[in-house]
């Protein structure tokens, strides 16, 4: 039954009639299926980012953290025996106490997605969430983690289950024989997704770590983006570098945008940037570069091969391209308050917003996710962004990020997170952050609007 | 260190991307998705949508811009055979049909041969049957001989009702089937497909785990899909999956005239004229009559296609990857000026103007991809209205219906017209055009025609 569309039908001045479509209608829970050490909490904190970044408020439910909340103290195993009536109890009521959270997540704040993040490995379960889901209009997709290879399950218990608080005093032998029994708790009374007992219900089973998948009745954007995003994500070891390009002459007068050359101190950048990278090592390392010169120029010095992207050409910054924050102050002030009251959503006259950068920068990272060693030379406004993603930064603080010149960020994907590290490649350059100045009215005096602009020329 | 990096770089006048001075590496984005060529091979018994699917991707490939062909065995078997008799060619003991098929098989590996290695094609696609494991290890063998990447997709369906229809809509203005009633030809057809039966060997789980596929069941209600290894097959599996079959309708039209059109002024951001209202009127009377079902209007963020939709009074959402073409320091300007002003541009346009883009601005070639999530919402969706403007909407009709990159940029689109595509066999689409008969002043560009305009 379709619902009418009430959020984002008529047009409003400055709000965001979403430069993107609204994704669904009703909320949707993402239910995780699989015994413990299949990638379900990864994946589902994955998923979390992935889809808070593209603009789909999403929140993650952990049962296991319920758990330990209700439990305080881990003992060993025997707590997960299916014969443990007294555990048993507790287990239901957390996971009983966290639909009600996904409820009251979907009711008062607005959550369109909830991932539901539990072993879930039992019908009558799986049967429980379905009509909790039906009785609040809920749609469901499940997500089902199969895997039998004894490599990867102790490659993963041995890097997120070590640091789990369950294990916090144990040594790494005691911790593992433990999981492991506890694995086998749960493996007797294991049903997984029934291809043909559950054909009316919508799902993807992903088999060794991705070699295979099988997905079943896909019913709207939301999950088809869901499907398309699971299926290209990979655990291989490997770095991401981003870098802005070398200081431009604009940089150096203080200018935004615009589509110059390396000022001097920007071409030593380069060279600086060739030889770091020959120095890390990196095997078979691609290099991506926006359309404009300053980048392809950075790129140049490399003395390999890159590939240009249009998406990751810097904001356009429409009317206000090429011109300083002092000119954009004294020829539109009332823009330049909008922006810093609103900096994510704010589209420049002529010109885009952050949000919009976002947006154009999906397949940027759909391809990054894909792809192994790569190094990213952008520019200030689109690091932020990718960077918002890959640090599960929220919209408010994108636009703040700080993304000096002549820095190289390397980012490596660890445990569920991502680990970084910032290299400055000694090359002075001006700076080109701006914060948030004090008074962000429109009735402000230009003193105030400048107080934060960074020194140029 | 290589020497003479780094290396001047000069902007290419016509697209405004930046190189080396001398011809270096440069790979352009839209077209570097894979190193090797890809032979996409579909699996299934007839009547399974083979040929529907494998027209429907060579189409989306080639509007991404990735150079795709498709090669039907059954068109080379035509051919060879001229007169088709009956199922009993069919028959696996026919040894003398078996011979005649084999080498229609070689004879189209031969000619995908030629498309991907000499005439640089990207992908080619292999539409046939392909039901036992011997003729794929003959295609595998084939592409691992020459550097192709072999993806596997297999159509599998067992509800009759799906199948007849199939035949019903396709079998039956089949050339085979020419002389034939309908009774006749189907009959003969299910027979055909009862040949093919006996030795049809699916893609097999364990057997086949090392191969790269995706099984369509039920008319796209599962999916079952093994080891995608690059881009472009990851690409494919999400187009796949977000095309249906239900039978729905497509109207695209541009916004109302607008006070720049009037003045032959190009973009910007302007409302709509007096006779713009007045087709914004007319456009929703035409939908209260068609009484569509379920209709989502879709328009772009700028002010002349959110006014239209705003006259219709229903809801709808905005788009902005659907604003019109950025013409960059063009912007506002009319012909005669941009010819004044800038005299090189203008006639750089003119050579090419599917890749030509406007100095801070886009070409053509930029619009499709910002296009492209666009086309994948259009595929998952029913019955929708988009309201966009010239540029986008030549993008969008070009996809429709199949035009190359030379003809996109010049396609018909006037104003106050509305476009209806229904989808026909084999996954093209049906165009009428539809007049709301507001007179638009002429522009230099817009020519309004008062035939139907014939593509």
């Amino acid at each position: 039954m379709e619902l009418p569309q009430l959020e984002h039908t008529r047009l409003r001045r400055h709000d965001s009639a979403a430069s993107v479509p609204q994704f669904c209608n009703s909320p949707t829970m993402i239910v995780m299926v699989g015994l413990p050490a299949r990638g379900k909490t990864y994946i589902s904190k994955k998923l979390t980012r992935y889809l808070n970044w593209i603009g789909v408020p999403t929140k993650m439910f952990n049962v296991g953290q319920y758990r330990r909340e209700a439990v305080k103290i881990y003992k060993n195993f025997e707590f997960f025996k299916p014969d443990n009536e007294e555990a048993m109890k507790i287990r239901k009521a957390c996971a009983a106490a966290a639909l009600k959270d996904v409820a009251l997540y979907f009711t008062k704040e607005q959550g369109q997605v909830a991932v539901f993040d539990a072993t879930n490995t039992t019908r009558e379960r799986r049967a429980i969430i379905l009509s909790f889901a039906m009785e609040m209009g809920y749609k469901v997709f499940f997500v089902e983690s199969i895997c039998d290879d004894p490599e990867i399950i102790a490659e993963n218990i041995r890097q997120v289950k070590f640091g789990s608080p369950d294990y916090a005093d144990r040594d790494i032998d005691e911790a593992m024989e433990d999981f492991t029994q506890r694995i086998d708790c749960y493996r007797a009374s294991y049903m997984p997704i029934d291809d043909e007992k559950d054909r009316k219900l919508s799902y993807i089973k992903i088999f060794d770590v991705g070699s295979r998948y099988l997905v079943n009745r896909v019913q709207d954007h939301i999950q088809s983006r869901i499907v398309y995003y699971l299926m290209n994500i990979h655990v291989t070891p490997r770095s991401i570098y981003l870098s802005r390009h070398g200081e431009s002459e604009l940089n150096l007068l203080g200018r935004i945008g615009g589509d110059t050359g390396l000022s001097p101190r920007g071409q030593k950048y380069a060279s600086a940037l060739a030889t770091f990278i020959k120095g890390q090592k990196i095997i078979d390392l691609k290099v991506w570069t926006s359309h404009m010169k300053r980048t392809v120029q950075t790129a140049e010095a490399l003395g390999v091969q890159y590939e240009q992207w249009k998406a990751l050409n810097e904001i356009d910054a429409g009317v206000c391209e090429e011109l300083t924050y002092e000119e954009i102050q004294e020829n539109f002030p009332e823009e330049f308050a909008l922006r810093d009251q609103d900096k994510y959503r704010y589209r420049y006259p002529k010109g885009e917003s952050y949000e919009d950068l976002v947006h154009r920068l999906e397949p940027v990272i759909m391809e990054l996710e894909r792809q192994e060693n790569v190094l990213v030379i952008c520019h200030q406004a689109v690091m932020r962004c990718l960077l918002a993603y890959f640090l599960d930064k929220p919209a408010d603080e994108l636009p703040y990020l700080r993304c000096p010149l002549h820095t190289v960020l390397k980012l490596t994907p660890i445990a569920y997170g991502c680990k970084v590290e910032s290299f400055f490649l000694n090359i002075e350059a001006v700076n080109t952050h701006r914060e948030r100045p004090l008074n962000v009215n429109i009735t402000r005096n230009p003193e105030e609007a400048l107080q934060t602009v960074p020194d140029h020329i | 260190m290589v020497e003479g990096y780094p290396r001047e770089l000069t902007q290419n006048p016509l697209r405004k991307i930046w190189m080396p001075c001398k011809n270096g590496h440069i790979a352009h984005r839209r077209v570097c998705m894979t190193n090797c060529p890809t032979l996409i091979v579909t699996v299934g018994l007839p009547a399974r949508g083979k040929t529907y699917i494998s027209k429907k991707l060579t189409r989306y490939l080639n509007w991404i811009g990735v150079p795709t062909k498709e090669f039907n065995v059954g068109q080379y078997r035509r051919e060879c055979l001229k007169i088709y008799k009956s199922f009993e060619f069919f028959r696996p003991d026919n040894e003398e049909g078996l011979k005649i098929r084999r080498q229609c098989a070689l004879s189209a590996l031969n000619d995908v041969r030629q498309y991907l290695s000499v005439e640089g094609g990207q992908v080619a696609v292999f539409d046939a049957t392909n039901t036992t494991r011997d003729r794929r290890r003959t295609i595998i063998m084939f592409a691992e001989q020459n550097g192709y990447r072999v993806f596997f997709v297999e159509s599998v369906c067992e509800d009759p009702e799906v199948i007849a229809q199939n035949i019903v809509q396709v079998k039956l203005g089949n050339p085979d089937y020419i002389d034939c009633n309908s009774d006749e030809a189907i009959k003969d057809f299910m027979k055909r497909i009862k040949c093919y039966e006996s030795s049809y060997q699916p893609l097999d789980e364990v057997l086949d785990r090392d191969l790269s596929y995706i099984k369509i069941m039920d008319v796209g209600r599962r999916y079952l899909v093994n080891r995608v290894v690059d881009h472009v097959q990851s690409r494919i599996v999400y187009y796949l999956m977000n095309i249906h079959i239900t039978p729905r309708s497509i109207y695209l039209c541009r916004h109302g005239e607008s006070d720049l059109n009037i003045k032959g002024r190009i973009g910007g951001d302007s409302g709509l004229s007096d006779r713009g209202k007045e087709f914004a009127k007319r456009l929703r009377n035409f939908l209260q009559e068609q009484n569509i079902k379920n209709l989502k209007v879709w328009t772009s963020q700028m002010k002349r296609t959110i006014q239209t939709a705003e006259i219709l009074g229903v809801s709808y959402e905005q788009w902005k990857s659907l604003n019109e073409i950025d013409a960059g320091v063009c912007e506002e300007m009319m012909y005669e000026e941009i010819q004044e002003r800038y005299p090189l541009e203008f006639a750089l346009r003119d050579q090419d103007k599917y890749r030509y883009r406007y100095p801070k601005g886009e070409s053509y070639e930029d619009l499709v991809q910002r296009l492209e999530p666009v086309i994948m919402e259009l595929e998952r969706q029913e019955n929708v209205l988009v309201i966009c403007h010239q540029a986008v909407l030549r993008c969008l009709l070009a996809y429709f219906l199949d035009k190359t990159a030379d003809e996109l940029p010049y396609l018909k689109c006037p104003l106050h017209t509305v476009l209806k595509l229904t989808p026909v066999a084999y996954g093209n689409f049906f165009l009428s055009s539809l007049f709301q008969n507001v007179n638009v002043q002429r522009s230099t560009e817009d020519a309004l025609q008062t035939v139907p305009a014939h593509f």
